[in-house]
C-alpha cells in the first residue's frame, strides 16, 4: 500500500495556483487503511465464524457495489444485469474445479478470467445501445446466460448442483491454514475465501481510486461532464467505458467464483439472481451514496447489518428496501456519505482535483 | 403444416407481447423513459381483475372495463406525483425510481397474493376454437390479436388525429419548446402514463387469460415488451406489432424445437436484431 | 403612455451565472422596439425571461402593471406573450401544419390570428402544409416559426434572431411579415444583430451590453456611430 506522493506533497507552487488532489484527512487515512486492512487479514484470529461470514458478504457486495458505481456514477453506465458476470464466475469455477479436475482456490482467478475474456463479446454486444436502451440489453444478456446454463446437464441443468466434498477438502493452503489457527477443515476454507473476498475489495477498491486519479479519472468526469466535449478534447469515450466495463465483469467474475465457493451449491436462478446481484447492489450504492469510493462500502455494510435484523420478515423487508430506496433517490439523491462529506466536508478518498489560488499572502497565514 | 400451424401461434402470441410493448413504447416515445416497472404493473393489473372477479363476483370483462379508468387515474396520479419528480438530464434517477417501483409491486404482491399461480377464467370460451386456413386456432389467441390490432390503432389515432396526439408527438420533440404554446409537459407525460396503465390494463387482461402468472413474472414481461419495441423501431407503433409478431414466432419455433428453448429462442432472435438492425425495423426519423 | 410589458431592475441567472444586470425595460401598446448587442450582451436570456424560459423575481416583469416574473412560460404565453425562439425550434417530426396548429394551445384571445389568416399571411405555408418542417428552407421555416407564434395571438410578440441563417432576400420576407403583423396592432419586441434589420423596423431601440442597458431611445434619433459605441463598448 503505497501512500499517494506526488499529490499528498504538493510542491512550491511556481504559479499563483497548484493542482492538488489529497486533503488532510485523506493522508491521515491512509495511516488507518493501512491498520484497517492488517486488523482484517488477522481477523480469522480472532472473529467469530458468523462474524467472518457477514465479513465475506460485505466484501463481495462491496466489491460489486464499487464496480456498478463506477460504471453507473462515473461512466454512465447504466447495468442491469451484472448478475450475467456474478453468475458466469460462479459456474466457471463449478466447470473448473468439477468438469476440469482444478484446484478450488487456483480456480477463481482463472475463472474471474474466463469470466473477463466473455465480457469483450458480450460488451461489444451491449454497447450497440446506449442509455436506458443498454441497461435493458444487458438484462436481456443475463436472462440469455441463466438460460443457456440451465441446459448445462454436466453442472445440474435447471436445478444446479453441488461442489463434491472431495474437491473443496484438499484445496491449497488448506493444511496449513487449519494448523495455523487450530481449526478444521471446513473452518479453515471459510478462512481462505475470506481471504479472497478481501483480496477483492482491497483490489477494488485500490482499483477505483487509482483509475479515478489516474488521467482516465480525469476523462471519466469530462464524459459525465458532456460526452461530447470530452470527445472534441481527444478523450475516446467508448474505449474507456469498455475498459471500465470489462474491469467490472472481471470483478463480478471473481465475486462469482468466490461465492459460490463458499456456498458449495449454485443453481442458474441463484447464479443469475436479478434481486441479489443488481437490485441489492444499487440498493447498496443508492444509499451509500453515488460517485463517490466510500458510499459503497459503508452502503454494503448497512446492507448487510438490515439483512440480519430484517431478513426474517421476507417480503416485507424488501418493501421496506425498496421504499428505502426510492426515498433516499428522490430526498436525499447523493445518499449517506454524499451528505455527509457535503455537510463536513471530509473526503476519504479524494479523487477531485482542486485548484487552490496560492497567494503569497495566504501561504504567510498559514 | 405442423410448422404453419407453429407460425400461426407464434403470430397470435405475438399480439399479445405487442400489447405489453405498446404501453412501454408509448411512454418511452414521449419522455424518453423507459418504465422498468412496466411488466410488474401488468401483473398487478392481473391481479386486481382477480381480485374484483373473486371479491366483488363480477364477470372478468366487466370488471375490466370498471378498471380501466382507475387505470388512467392510477398512471396519471402515479407521473404526476412521483415519476416526474425523477425526469431531467441523468436517466439514472428515472429508471432506478422505476427499478425501486418493480421490487416494491413484485413484493406487495407476495404479501397480499402468496406466491401462488393464478389464472384469469373467461369460462367456456377459453376452449373454442375457429378453423382458419384449415388450422384449428383458439378463440381467445384470435381475440388477444384482434385486441392489440384494435389498441394500436386507437393509439395511432390519437397520436396522428387529434390535438392531444398533437401535443404529444410536440412534447416529445422538445419539452421546451411545447411550453412556448401553452403546454405544461409534465401534465402531458400524466396524461402519457395514464394511457399507458389503460393499455397494460388490457394487456394484463389477455395475460392473465391466456397463461398463469404469480407475483414474480412481472420482469418476463418488461423483457418481451422491450425487446419487441426494439425490433420493431424505436418509437414507431405499428412496428410494435412487427416486432411482437417476430418474437412470438421466434419463441413459437423455439418451444417447438425444444419447449426447454422457447423464451432463450426469443431473447436470441432479439440480440441477432441488435447486431443487425439497432434501429429496428422502422425506426422513426 | 403606460407601458404593456415591463421589466424593472430584472436580473438573470443562469445557475451560479449572471447574464442580465438590472435591466429597466418598457414597451407600450402597439410599439415595436428593437434590442440590438453583441453576441453574448444578454439579449436572448433577456427575451427567455419575458417569456418564462428561465426564472426571474416575480415583480421584475410587469404585464399590464402586474407581476408576472417567475411564472413558467405554459403560462405566461396564455397571458398574451409569445416568444419566436431562437433557431426557430420547429417541432421537427411534424409537419407545417402541425407545428402551426400547435401554436394554438397558447391562445390567450382573438385578435384575429388563426390558421387561415397565418396562412393568408405566408401563403407559401398553405402550399407547403403537409410537408415535415425540416425539409421547408430556413426562410419558409421562420415563418412557420412566427405563425405558430402568431396563432397564439398575442399581446406582445417576443422575436428572438429571426434573421440568423437566412439569406439576405428571406430575410427581407420576414421582415415584411413582421410590418405587416405591427400594422395590424400586435406589439413587437424583436432582438437582433442586424443592425440595418432592426432599425428599420423598430420605433425605439435598447442596446445591451455586457448584461445592461447601453443606451436606449428613439431609433432615428442616434447615428451609427454613438450605436457602434453602445453596441462594442467604447
Amino acid at each position: 500500500m503505497s501512500s499517494p506522493q506526488p499529490a499528498a506533497a504538493p510542491e512550491p507552487a511556481t504559479g499563483r495556483y497548484r493542482v492538488r488532489v489529497a486533503t488532510r484527512t485523506a493522508k491521515a487515512f491512509w495511516l488507518v487503511a493501512i491498520v484497517i486492512i492488517a486488523v482484517l487479514v488477522f481477523a480469522p484470529a480472532f472473529a467469530s465464524r458468523p462474524m467472518l461470514q457477514d465479513l465475506i458478504l460485505v466484501f463481495l457486495l462491496a466489491s460489486l457495489a464499487l464496480c456498478w458505481n463506477l460504471m453507473a456514477g462515473y461512466a454512465g453506465l447504466i447495468s442491469v444485469g451484472q448478475q450475467a458476470f456474478v453468475g458466469l464466475g460462479g459456474y466457471a469455477l463449478f466447470a473448473l474445479i468439477i468438469v476440469g479436475g482444478f484446484d478450488p482456490l487456483l480456480s477463481i482467478p482463472v475463472a474471474a478470467l474466463i469470466v473477463a475474456l466473455l465480457s469483450i463479446p458480450v460488451g461489444t454486444l451491449v454497447f450497440r445501445m446506449q442509455g436506458a436502451y443498454f441497461a435493458v440489453v444487458t438484462w436481456v444478456v443475463a436472462e440469455v446466460f441463466r438460460l443457456l446454463l440451465a441446459q448445462w446437464r454436466e453442472l445440474g441443468g435447471g436445478t444446479g448442483t453441488s461442489l463434491p466434498r472431495s474437491a473443496t477438502n484438499d484445496m491449497i493452503g488448506l493444511d496449513f491454514v487449519a494448523e495455523l489457527f487450530g481449526v478444521r477443515s471446513a473452518a479453515a476454507r471459510e478462512i481462505i475465501i475470506y481471504w479472497a473476498a478481501l483480496f477483492t475489495v482491497v483490489l477494488v477498491v485500490g482499483g477505483c481510486y487509482y483509475l479515478l486519479r489516474s488521467r482516465v479519472g480525469l476523462a471519466l468526469r469530462a464524459i459525465k461532464d458532456g460526452e461530447v466535449a470530452a470527445q472534441s478534447v481527444g478523450v475516446s469515450t467508448t474505449r474507456i467505458k469498455f475498459a471500465i466495463y470489462l474491469f467490472a465483469a472481471f470483478c463480478a467474475g471473481l465475486v462469482g467464483a468466490i461465492y459460490f465457493l463458499q456456498t458449495s451449491r449454485i443453481s442458474p436462478d441463484a447464479a443469475f439472481s436479478l434481486l441479489d446481484w443488481t437490485a441489492y447492489i444499487i440498493f447498496i450504492v443508492v444509499i451509500g451514496g453515488l460517485a463517490t469510493i466510500e458510499g459503497p462500502i459503508i452502503g454494503a455494510i448497512l446492507f448487510v447489518l438490515l439483512r440480519n435484523t430484517l431478513s426474517g420478515y421476507g417480503p416485507w423487508y424488501l418493501i421496506v428496501l425498496g421504499v428505502l430506496g426510492i426515498g433516499v433517490m428522490l430526498l436525499a439523491p447523493k445518499g449517506i456519505w454524499g451528505n455527509f462529506s457535503q455537510w463536513t466536508g471530509i473526503h476519504l478518498f479524494p479523487t477531485r482535483r482542486r485548484i487552490e489560488i496560492v497567494s503569497q499572502a495566504s501561504k504567510d497565514a498559514r | 403444416m405442423d410448422y404453419l400451424n407453429t407460425i400461426v401461434q407464434g403470430v397470435l402470441l405475438g399480439g399479445l407481447y405487442a400489447l405489453y410493448a405498446a404501453g412501454l413504447s408509448l411512454i418511452f416515445g414521449v419522455m424518453r423513459l423507459i418504465n422498468l416497472a412496466h411488466g410488474d404493473l401488468i401483473v398487478l393489473a392481473a391481479f386486481v381483475l382477480l381480485a374484483m372477479v373473486s371479491a366483488l363476483g363480477l364477470p372478468l370483462p366487466v370488471a375490466l372495463l370498471i378498471l380501466l379508468p382507475f387505470a388512467f387515474a392510477l398512471g396519471w396520479g402515479l407521473q404526476r406525483f412521483l415519476l416526474n419528480r425523477t425526469l431531467g438530464d441523468d436517466i439514472l434517477l428515472p429508471l432506478l425510481v422505476t427499478f425501486g417501483l418493480q421490487i416494491l409491486i413484485q413484493n406487495g404482491l407476495l404479501v397480499a397474493f402468496s406466491a401462488d399461480s393464478r389464472k384469469l377464467s373467461l369460462g367456456a370460451l377459453e376452449t373454442q376454437s375457429v378453423n382458419l386456413l384449415g388450422l384449428s386456432v383458439g378463440l381467445v389467441p384470435l381475440i388477444t390479436f384482434a385486441v392489440a390490432v384494435v389498441v394500436l390503432g386507437a393509439l395511432s389515432y390519437i397520436f396522428y388525429g387529434t390535438g392531444l396526439g398533437r401535443r404529444l408527438r410536440a412534447t416529445s420533440d422538445s419539452t421546451e419548446v411545447v411550453q412556448l404554446m401553452g403546454v405544461n409537459p409534465r401534465v402531458i407525460f400524466a396524461i402519457a402514463m395514464g394511457i399507458s396503465f389503460v393499455v397494460l390494463t388490457i394487456a394484463a387482461f389477455f395475460m392473465g387469460v391466456r397463461s398463469n402468472f404469480d407475483p414474480s413474472v412481472g420482469p418476463a414481461r418488461l423483457l418481451y415488451a422491450f425487446e419487441a419495441v426494439v425490433i420493431g423501431g424505436l418509437g414507431s407503433l405499428w412496428g410494435t406489432l412487427a416486432g411482437g409478431i417476430i418474437l412470438g414466432v421466434a419463441q413459437a419455433i423455439g418451444a417447438r424445437i425444444n419447449p426447454e428453448w422457447q423464451i432463450l429462442a426469443g431473447h436470441l432472435v432479439f440480440l441477432v436484431f441488435i447486431i443487425v438492425r439497432p434501429r429496428g425495423l422502422f425506426p422513426k426519423q | 403612455m403606460t407601458a404593456l410589458l415591463e421589466t424593472r431592475g430584472l436580473e438573470v441567472f443562469y445557475g451560479d451565472f449572471q447574464a442580465v444586470f438590472g435591466v429597466d425595460f418598457e414597451v407600450a401598446e402597439g410599439e415595436t422596439v428593437a434590442i440590438i448587442g453583441a453576441n453574448g450582451a444578454g439579449k436572448s436570456s433577456f427575451l427567455k425571461a419575458l417569456a418564462g424560459l428561465v426564472k426571474s423575481r416575480p415583480d421584475g416583469i410587469l404585464l399590464d402593471g402586474r407581476p408576472v416574473g417567475g411564472k413558467p412560460a405554459y403560462e405566461i404565453v396564455k397571458s398574451g406573450v409569445a416568444l419566436v425562439p431562437e433557431g426557430r425550434r420547429l417541432f421537427p417530426s411534424m409537419s407545417v401544419a402541425d407545428n402551426l396548429r400547435m401554436g394554438e394551445n397558447g391562445r390567450s384571445g382573438d385578435r384575429g390570428w388563426t390558421y387561415e389568416t397565418v396562412c393568408d399571411l405566408f401563403p407559401i405555408l398553405r402550399e407547403r402544409a403537409d410537408q415535415l418542417a425540416p425539409t421547408l428552407s430556413g426562410g419558409q421555416q421562420q415563418m412557420v416559426a412566427i405563425g405558430r407564434a402568431l396563432i397564439s395571438n398575442p399581446r406582445v410578440l417576443l422575436c428572438d434572431e429571426i434573421s440568423l441563417g437566412l439569406s439576405p432576400a428571406a430575410v427581407k420576407d420576414v421582415y415584411a411579415a413582421i410590418t405587416e403583423i405591427k400594422k395590424r396592432g400586435t406589439t413587437i419586441v424583436i432582438v437582433e444583430q442586424d443592425l440595418n434589420a432592426a432599425l428599420g423596423a423598430a420605433d425605439r431601440i435598447y442596446c445591451f451590453l455586457e448584461g445592461k442597458v447601453s443606451l436606449t431611445g428613439r431609433a432615428d434619433e442616434f447615428d451609427r456611430s454613438q450605436i457602434l459605441a453602445a453596441y462594442f463598448g467604447s
